[in-house]
This record gives structure tokens, C-alpha cells and sequence, in this order.
């Protein structure tokens, strides 16, 4: 079974941003991209179904400018087999995302999809699930365990009232939760290797993909600051003053 | 003029809080009507419920087996046909909402405007991004229905027991899957208030320490009606359930009162906290980034001041 797997350069999760002060975007010159922390929860969990056997072939996806090579080749160093690198120097949105998702599947035809449940950027949650309506398969939100066996699987989502356990037939798209697995890290003979292994490269115009549909952001803003806050000393003066404010 | 449809979230025949905070952006729209759609197996209960919140004009149900758990394969073929005829479809933005809403959004062709903080006009929405590090305003077209899920910690519950909006049964003309399966749900427990709503919260992070340790949090909870939160470092390290992870990837609060106990502050926290009230921090070290937007802080060892605590209520 082939398990393709959605990978997205998005400013590293450790990076304080900031917005520019004419509220046209944030600074993201000079720094520090990494790979969606869900999107390598993900691409752990094609491996370690590979590694079970299950999977036979792990493809990692990226839609992005031409420089987004250097990051898909990290995922080729974690173990994914080969690469496909949608190129687009606009700004893709999710439905624009599921959409060129979609023409890769029909090309490809995995049985599973696995993408992060969201990506620490643009925060929307909404590609897989996009995907999967379009595509009109079973999607698995906010998996934090995956079993596959008998062309379904059965997957363990993390959900406000606790964990659901749901079953989907294959094909589907399973997106990831934080608690699925703790992806492995890059050795240096993997950064060797990955380098030549394939990646295939496809202009984002020549799949037809309808992408006018976009929302428009016109503005960038910090969120609004707290005041200062006060130092206590002892219990006693937090309650004292936690009561004054009528809170206790 | 815009007409709303709020989807309706609830759970063993209740409805959940959240529904009503949707409720509350949809009001903000100043639409001429806002719709409630109940789907259920037994829709009865939910739909009397959701009749009584202020500011709904009608509560629309589909009664069917296939509905009786939230399965998004199931329930999206359901609100993409409910929403012909309204301008703006809203869920509320919790798990249920995060799933549903991007599948029926990409049935019906249109993006779709998640977290929504504030609504500044009928297709102007502000949103966080970065982890709430940045706030953006973003245009939907106007040309087509607004599918937006609603930041749940920004928006009031709106007010219930006035209304009494008449109940309507709908069916709608949906093929619906049998490819996904529910299983079954474990629930956590509790008969502490919900994390989500609760107008004080007592959250406990890795300083607390283990399982056990975490004992001396709840007592706290339980001894000023608190609900128990958790950092993402605590729910890793097994203290707690994961259900109790406040923060980016859990859960969004804004309660009255947040009592951060051995909690540094990780971005990826003080997210899922930033629009509380007050925000009291109770940490050994003087240096966390947790002081920094804490209304009142505390140095000190936890296991200390806890019981000191207890003793000055």
C-alpha cells in the first residue's frame, strides 16, 4: 500500500513572531522554517507502517516555491521514499491545498493520506477534512493511535469529551494528532542518502487546479497586549487579593 | 440580508455550551434570522434546548439513526444540502465544529474562516494565526454562503430561557456514506465544571510533578468550584488525561479566573489562555515566561502554597 504524506514549511514552532507595524504581514525574512511539527508526526507514522510491513511506499508532498526542495529533502532523509513538489510562489489555502491534493491521488492512488491536523502557521485545521469530502472518502481527525489491518483502520481521535475510537475503510485520510508518536530525528548518512532519491516536480498551473477562491486577508495585527501584572509575597496576600476582586 | 445557520453540538442527548457562544457571533452578523439545525437520533430533548436560546428564530432537526454520533463523513452530505438559502453556515469551534465544518465548506466549493474572534461586518471576520501570536482580518466573498467555525473562548454563551423559537423537522435529499464506522467514545469522568466553560480554572504543569502530585490541583479545584486544566507537559508526562490539555493543540479557555501552578508558559500554552480574566501564575522560578502575562504572580514552591493557599479561603 502506498501512503502519501502532506508536508509544509511553516516558521519553526520555537520562533516568537511578529507583525510587521504596517500590518501587512509578519516578518519571516531571515527566519527560522521548519517542517510543520504535525506534518513529521505524520510522515513518522507512514514509516512505522512501512516498517510493519503495511506500507510499501511512503510519498511526501509539498506545494510551494522553488526552494521548498531543501525541506522535502528533509523528509526524504527521515525515510519517505520520494518526493512530489508542487510548485506555486502564491500563497495556498486549504481548500486551494485539498484541491491539489485531490489531482495527486488520482495520480498516485494511495490507500491512506496522512497529513497534521493542522498547521502552526495559518492555524485552520481544514485540509484534511477538505480533502476527504472531495475526494468522498472517510477522514480520521486528530488521531492519536492508528491501526490498520482487513482494508480498514481503526483509529483513536482526540476529542473534547475524550477518545473516540472510529473505523474507516480504506482509502482515507487520517490526520494527526500530537500524541501519535514521537517522530525520529535525521542521521547524517539519511541526509546523504536522501539525496538521491527522486523528486518529482509539477507546476502548479498544469493540473488545473481552480485556486480564485481565497479568502482575502486585509489585515495584520498584534494581538492586544495585557497590562502589567503584580508581584505577590504569600498565600495569603494572592487571596487577599484575588477577593477584592471578587473572584474568591 | 444574511440568514444563519448555526450546527448544533451535543452530546448523550444534551446541548453543548458552545452552541450558544456560535449563537452569540451569529447575532453579531445582525442577520434577519439564525437558525438552529439539530442533527440527532433523538432530536427532541437538544431541539427544546436549543429553542430556548435568546436570539434563535428557528430550530430545524433531522431525526435519523445515522446521526445518533458526530461522524463528519455522515453529517456534512446533511449541512452542505441544510444550508441552501443561508447566507452564513457557523459551528462552533470545538473538535465536532473542527471536524464537520471543512467537509461540508468543501461540498459546498467555498473556504471556509476558522477560529472566528469577531465578526466586523456580514463577510469580515478577525481570526488568530501563529498561535495567537498575530491577529488577521480576512474578506469571505460575499458571492457565496460563509462557512467559519466560532473561537468559542471569544464570544459569551448567549442567553437562555426566554425564547421558545418554534421546532421544524427537515429532510434533506443526502446520500450518506457507510465507509466510516463510530466505535465507541471513552469519556474522562468528572463531576467537576466543563474545562471549556467554567468560570475558574486550576491548571497544573510538569512542576507538579507526577500522578499523584496532581491530587493537591484537584483539591484546589474542588474547594473553589474550579475546573482542572493541564499543560501539554503534564498531559505528556501521563499526570493527567490529554482532555485536559489547555493550549494551541488543546484546549482554548477564557474563564474569569486561570490559577497556573508549576506551568512555564510555552508559546504553544499561554495560547489556549490568553483571553482569560485574571491569569495567576505560581511558579519556582522567578524567570518563567508565564510572569509575563500573568496578572498576579507568585514565586514559590507549589506543594507549600497550596495548603497556605487552602488555609487563607
Amino acid at each position: 500500500m502506498k501512503i502519501l504524506v502532506g508536508y509544509k514549511r511553516v516558521v519553526d514552532f520555537n520562533v516568537r513572531i511578529q507583525v510587521k507595524p504596517d500590518g501587512t504581514g509578519v516578518m519571516t525574512d531571515g527566519v527560522k522554517l521548519s517542517a510543520n511539527p504535525f506534518d513529521d508526526i505524520a510522515l513518522e507514522e507512514a514509516l512505522r507502517l512501512r516498517e510493519k510491513g503495511i506500507a510499501t511506499e511512503v510519498v511526501v508532498v509539498g506545494i510551494g516555491p522553488a526552494d521548498l526542495t531543501a525541506h522535502l529533502r528533509n523528509g526524504l532523509a527521515m525515510g519517505a521514499n520520494r518526493a512530489i513538489h508542487v510548485v506555486t510562489a502564491d500563497e495556498v489555502q486549504p481548500l486551494t491545498a485539498a484541491r491539489t491534493l485531490l489531482k495527486l491521488v488520482e495520480k498516485e492512488q494511495p490507500e491512506l493520506v496522512i497529513l497534521g491536523k493542522q498547521a502552526i502557521d495559518d492555524d485552520a485545521n481544514q485540509t484534511g477534512q477538505m480533502l476527504a469530502a472531495l475526494w468522498d472518502r472517510p477522514q480520521a481527525t486528530f488521531a492519536s493511535k492508528v491501526e490498520i489491518a482487513d482494508g480498514k483502520a481503526t483509529v483513536t481521535r482526540e476529542v473534547d469529551a475524550g477518545l473516540e475510537t472510529i473505523e474507516a475503510q480504506l482509502p482515507a485520510v487520517i490526520t494527526t494528532d500530537l500524541r501519535l508518536n514521537e517522530p525520529r530525528f535525521i542521521k547524517l548518512p539519511d541526509i546523504m542518502k536522501a539525496k538521491s532519491k527522486p523528486i518529482d516536480t509539477i507546476e502548479f498551473g498544469s493540473l488545473g487546479v481552480e485556486a480564485h477562491d481565497q479568502l482575502k486577508t486585509t489585515q495584520y495585527a498584534a494581538p492586544p497586549k495585557r497590562s502589567k501584572g503584580v508581584m505577590v509575597k504569600d498565600a495569603a496576600e494572592l487571596v487577599a487579593a484575588l477577593k477584592q476582586k471578587g473572584l474568591l | 440580508m444574511s440568514k444563519i445557520l448555526v450546527i448544533a453540538e451535543h452530546l448523550n442527548g444534551k446541548l453543548n455550551p458552545s452552541t450558544a457562544r456560535a449563537v452569540s457571533a451569529a447575532a453579531a452578523v445582525k442577520g434577519e434570522a439564525i437558525d438552529v439545525l439539530v442533527l440527532a437520533d433523538n432530536v427532541d430533548a437538544i431541539a427544546a434546548e436549543a429553542a430556548r436560546i435568546e436570539g434563535v428564530s428557528k430550530v430545524l432537526t433531522i431525526a435519523r439513526a445515522e446521526n445518533a454520533h458526530p461522524l463528519a463523513a455522515v453529517l456534512a452530505p446533511q449541512v452542505a444540502k441544510a444550508a441552501a438559502g443561508y447566507s452564513h453556515v457557523f459551528f462552533p469551534s470545538t473538535t465536532f465544529g473542527k471536524d464537520v465544518a471543512p467537509r461540508a465548506a468543501a461540498l459546498l466549493g467555498v473556504a471556509q474562516v476558522s477560529d472566528v474572534m469577531s465578526v466586523e461586518s456580514a463577510h469580515t471576520f478577525k481570526r488568530p494565526i501563529y498561535a495567537g501570536n498575530a491577529i488577521v482580518t480576512v474578506e469571505a466573498n460575499p458571492a457565496h454562503a460563509v462557512v467559519a467555525t466560532i473561537r468559542t473562548a471569544s464570544w459569551p454563551a448567549a442567553a437562555t430561557g426566554a425564547n421558545s423559537a418554534p421546532v421544524e423537522a427537515v429532510s434533506v435529499d443526502a446520500a450518506l456514506p457507510t465507509h466510516t464506522r463510530f466505535v465507541n467514545l471513552q469519556q474522562g469522568k468528572s463531576d467537576r465544571p466543563d474545562l471549556q466553560s467554567a468560570s475558574k480554572v486550576v491548571s497544573g504543569g510538569r512542576g507538579v510533578g507526577s500522578k499523584e502530585n496532581f491530587e493537591i490541583i484537584f483539591k484546589l479545584a474542588d474547594k473553589i468550584g474550579a475546573a482542572v486544566g493541564a499543560s501539554r507537559a503534564a498531559v505528556d508526562a501521563g499526570y493527567v488525561p490529554n482532555e485536559l490539555q489547555v493550549g494551541q493543540t488543546g484546549k482554548i479557555i477564557a474563564p474569569e479566573l486561570y490559577l497556573a501552578f508549576g506551568i512555564s508558559g510555552a508559546i504553544q500554552h499561554l495560547t489556549g489562555i490568553k483571553d482569560a480574566g485574571t491569569i495567576v501564575a505560581i511558579n519556582k522560578d522567578g524567570e518563567a515566561p508565564i510572569f509575563e502575562i500573568a496578572d498576579i504572580g507568585l514565586v514559590g514552591d507549589l506543594f507549600k502554597l497550596i495548603p497556605d493557599i487552602e488555609q487563607a479561603l
